[in-house]
């Protein structure tokens, strides 16, 4: 109980979206990655509580589990902001100027890229490549992309997002 | 059913992205106000992504017409006057039957081989795709071919490996046919990491049933029962077409046990990375399905002898694969009537950057660059001189203009520093800074090194910080020199390929633009304006009106002046942001 650190101030509760998903799984070292990226799917990012949890489940090594939850870009060791926005720097959205979007957002939003905004709406982060090329420069906010981008627009669609009550 | 209308919404990734999901809302809200029936489905990449979203009506007489840059409010236009009045809306239509567009050349000298069926079928039904002969290799293959056959017209056909490197398929399923043991496996690596690529992802959207059936092959042909695919978890669309396509294949027998009654027995299932460039390499992808971190291995062995759960493993990547079907089908001489001596078949290409046409493109190998570029692609989408393509990503070069007749060949490639790589082609024009984008590489493939070898670890980290130092205008004398021997040494030490072609980017563009790097070291200017600490803005006094646009956009205040007088640029505050000049109607702002 001492390291829950969820709301429902009940140990076996916080743990209860663990347990299910570990029932899918035989516990194999194999499992390891698809394990990490569902309880990252539930808790929306990896708490150390959790990970210490399915160690002592499935009998894997916290060294281990640190290893691979480091290694991949996907996994999250800290929680992020309501919202996540994932500037494309891939060498389309490069060319055509993604640089100058993210550091518009970044002063828009008052943030490093990889932080979270001081009222916790907003996760900004870069990624490789969404592979929408012809639409760059991209970026995507949660599950939405946005094309054809300039710091102006991208600007707006934050100003947006606020106006509209989306954060 | 033949007796109407159908209409088709290409909804790929790029389709989505442009809001092809709106589009489809308003055509069905539209359609459901018409008094005809009209049959709705939706595909996936058609290939002319510059044009998105796209809308494609097939007359009840078959005759089919693609309509480009549709918007929610065009449906209304387009469906009343097709639809209702017979009248195709013609100045919408960018590709249609017995109807010239201006759009025409970006398909006369493409080959549809591996995208046979992309932006044809809807990619959720088997049905669509074993319509247009998905499926019926497999079972030509296993009714009619011994595993050996099967390898002998893969050998034949001179289809060479599409993830970069370009070995000899065949060979490769002839190695792991011949070790020996009672398991093996197929897997694909459809982990398409390098930014600006999207061939392997607009296939496995478009038409999976290809890549499955594919596999199916290769597992018949190397005595394989089970398969993996190691998909990015960055293509969402791409997985889920996936599963279900799988799910489709079970169902109706194509995979599962005893397949067509032939005794084959063939399982894929699905892997989701999770996001490291590195496991594009195919010991570290075994590594990365095997649960672990996705570092590379020493070889040999070769997966082909001790591959996943060290059993024999044969992999390929998407495209690869996608191949296959039609070359067990139609023969090996309908494909390598394609290509040149050495370089047989076709490529896809995702034509992307500064490209007025981009989007995704399969040629015949031996077509010349400037074709790509100029007839498909329409040239610079700015208007400005071509100044290089980038191809093979990370791993790739640039290739100057002056090198545009370089044909479409894994040789001819190789000759110019770049390489055929995965198919990404990022076109570039004269704004583009080459120390830029070899310190753009570089950081990627710095950031993306596993660590486990020095030379790659480490020397990737000295490159990017001398190109760092480059673009900052602080370059020092023999930076140059230091960047080629840390390249050199890199190339030589490095265990995988990452780390070995890591300085490619570096080597090609000081092979071909030398001076922009020297004009950074010693002149400490950007040639191509781009480098943010060795440029200046500046307003022209006779141009500025005093509209007062720039001043007001301006994210940190530099720009002052009263309304209707020139302003002027305060170069101690500017963030060189660039905000003022887009902003700018007038072109008075300049810079140095």
């Amino acid at each position: 109980m001492s390291n829950c650190n969820c709301c429902c101030s009940q140990d076996n509760k916080y743990f209860d979206k663990l347990e299910a998903i570990l029932k899918n799984y035989a516990g194999n070292e194999a499992d390891l990655i698809p394990i990490l990226q569902d309880i990252q799917a539930a808790y929306g990012y990896l708490p150390k509580d959790v990970l210490n949890k399915m160690c002592e489940k499935t009998g894997m090594y916290p060294t281990e589990v640190m290893g691979v939850a480091t290694f991949y870009s996907q996994f999250r060791l800290v929680p992020t902001g309501e919202h996540v926005i994932k500037v494309c720097f891939g060498t389309a959205c490069h060319v055509n100027g993604s640089e100058k979007v993210a550091d518009a957002l970044a002063d828009e939003l008052k943030v490093k890229i990889g932080e979270t905004t001081e009222d916790g709406k907003f996760t900004l982060e870069t990624v490789a490549c969404l592979g929408c090329c012809s639409l760059a420069p991209v970026m995507m906010i949660d599950e939405e992309t946005h094309g054809r981008l300039t710091p102006d627009s991208a600007r707006n669609i934050i100003r947006d997002y606020y106006a509209t009550g989306r954060a | 059913m033949e007796n109407q209308y159908k209409v088709v919404v290409g909804l790929g990734s790029c389709g989505i992205a442009a809001g092809g999901l709106k589009v489809m809302e308003a055509i069905k809200t539209k359609l459901a106000t018409m008094p005809v029936q009209v049959k709705l489905d939706e595909t996936g990449c058609m290939g002319m992504c510059y044009k998105e979203v796209l809308v494609e009506i097939i007359n009840p007489d078959g005759k089919n017409y693609i309509y480009g840059n549709v918007t929610p409010d065009k449906v209304d236009q387009i469906f009343e006057s097709h639809i209702g009045q017979g009248k195709p809306v013609t100045d919408l239509i960018v590709k249609g039957q017995d109807l010239a567009t201006t759009e025409d050349s970006f398909f006369a000298k493409q080959q549809r081989i591996v995208l046979r069926r992309c932006g044809k079928i809807n990619p959720e039904s088997i049905e669509e795709a074993m319509a247009m002969d998905a499926y019926k290799a497999i079972e030509k293959a296993l009714k009619t071919m011994t595993p050996e056959q099967v390898i002998e017209e893969m050998l034949a056909s001179g289809l060479r490996g599409r993830g970069g490197a370009g070995f000899p398929t065949g060979m490769k399923w002839k190695f792991a046919a011949a070790s020996k043991g009672p398991k093996k496996y197929i897997i694909c690596n459809a982990d398409e990491g390098d930014p600006g690529a999207f061939m392997d992802r607009s296939v496995l959207e478009g038409d999976p049933h290809a890549l499955l059936e594919g596999m199916m092959i290769g597992g018949y042909a190397i005595g394989a029962d089970e398969a993996y695919i190691y998909a990015r978890a960055e293509y969402p669309i791409a997985i889920k077409r996936l599963k279900i396509a799988i799910k489709a294949a079970e169902e109706k027998g194509l995979l599962g046990k005893n397949i067509l009654g032939t005794g084959f027995n063939f399982k894929i299932k699905i892997k989701e990375g999770a996001g490291a460039f590195v496991c594009g390499e195919e010991t570290a992808l075994i590594s990365s399905i095997e649960g672990k971190r996705g570092m590379p291995r020493i070889r040999p062995p070769f997966p082909a002898q001790s591959g996943l759960f060290r059993k024999p493993t044969n992999i390929n990547n998407v495209e690869t694969y996608a191949n296959v079907a039609y070359i067990i089908l139609n023969g090996a001489e309908s494909y390598n009537k394609y290509g040149t001596e050495k370089s047989k078949g076709t490529k896809v290409f995702a034509l992307a950057g500064k490209i007025a046409r981009g989007g995704l493109v399969e040629v015949p190998m031996g077509v010349p660059l400037k074709d790509i570029i100029y007839e498909i692609g329409g040239g610079t989408s700015s208007g400005k001189p071509f100044k290089a393509v980038q191809m093979g990503g990370p791993s790739g070069g640039c290739i100057p203009a002056n090198l545009l007749d370089t044909i479409i060949d894994y040789d001819s490639l190789n000759k110019t520093g770049a390489i055929m790589g995965s198919g990404g082609m990022i076109v570039m024009d004269e704004d583009n800074c080459m120390v830029d984008i070899a310190r753009y590489f570089l950081s990627f493939t710095q950031s993306e090194s596993c660590g486990k070898c020095t030379f790659c670890k480490i020397g990737t980290n000295r490159m990017l910080e001398i190109l760092t130092r480059l673009t900052q205008g602080e370059g020092r004398e023999g930076d140059i020199e230091r960047l080629e021997e840390l390249s050199d040494q890199i190339k030589r030490n490095a265990l995988c390929g990452l780390g070995q072609t890591a300085p490619n980017p570096v080597l090609t563009t000081l092979k071909y633009f030398r001076h922009e790097y020297e004009a950074h070291i010693k002149d400490k200017k950007c040639p191509a304006k781009q480098c943010r600490p060795l440029i200046k803005y500046h307003i022209l006094e006779d141009k500025c009106i005093g509209c007062t646009a720039c001043s007001r956009v301006c994210p940190v205040k530099a720009i002052s002046g009263e309304p209707k007088k020139v302003h002027s640029i305060d170069s101690s505050i500017c963030s060189k942001c660039g905000a003022c000049k887009e902003k700018c109607r007038f072109g008075a702002i300049e810079i140095d």
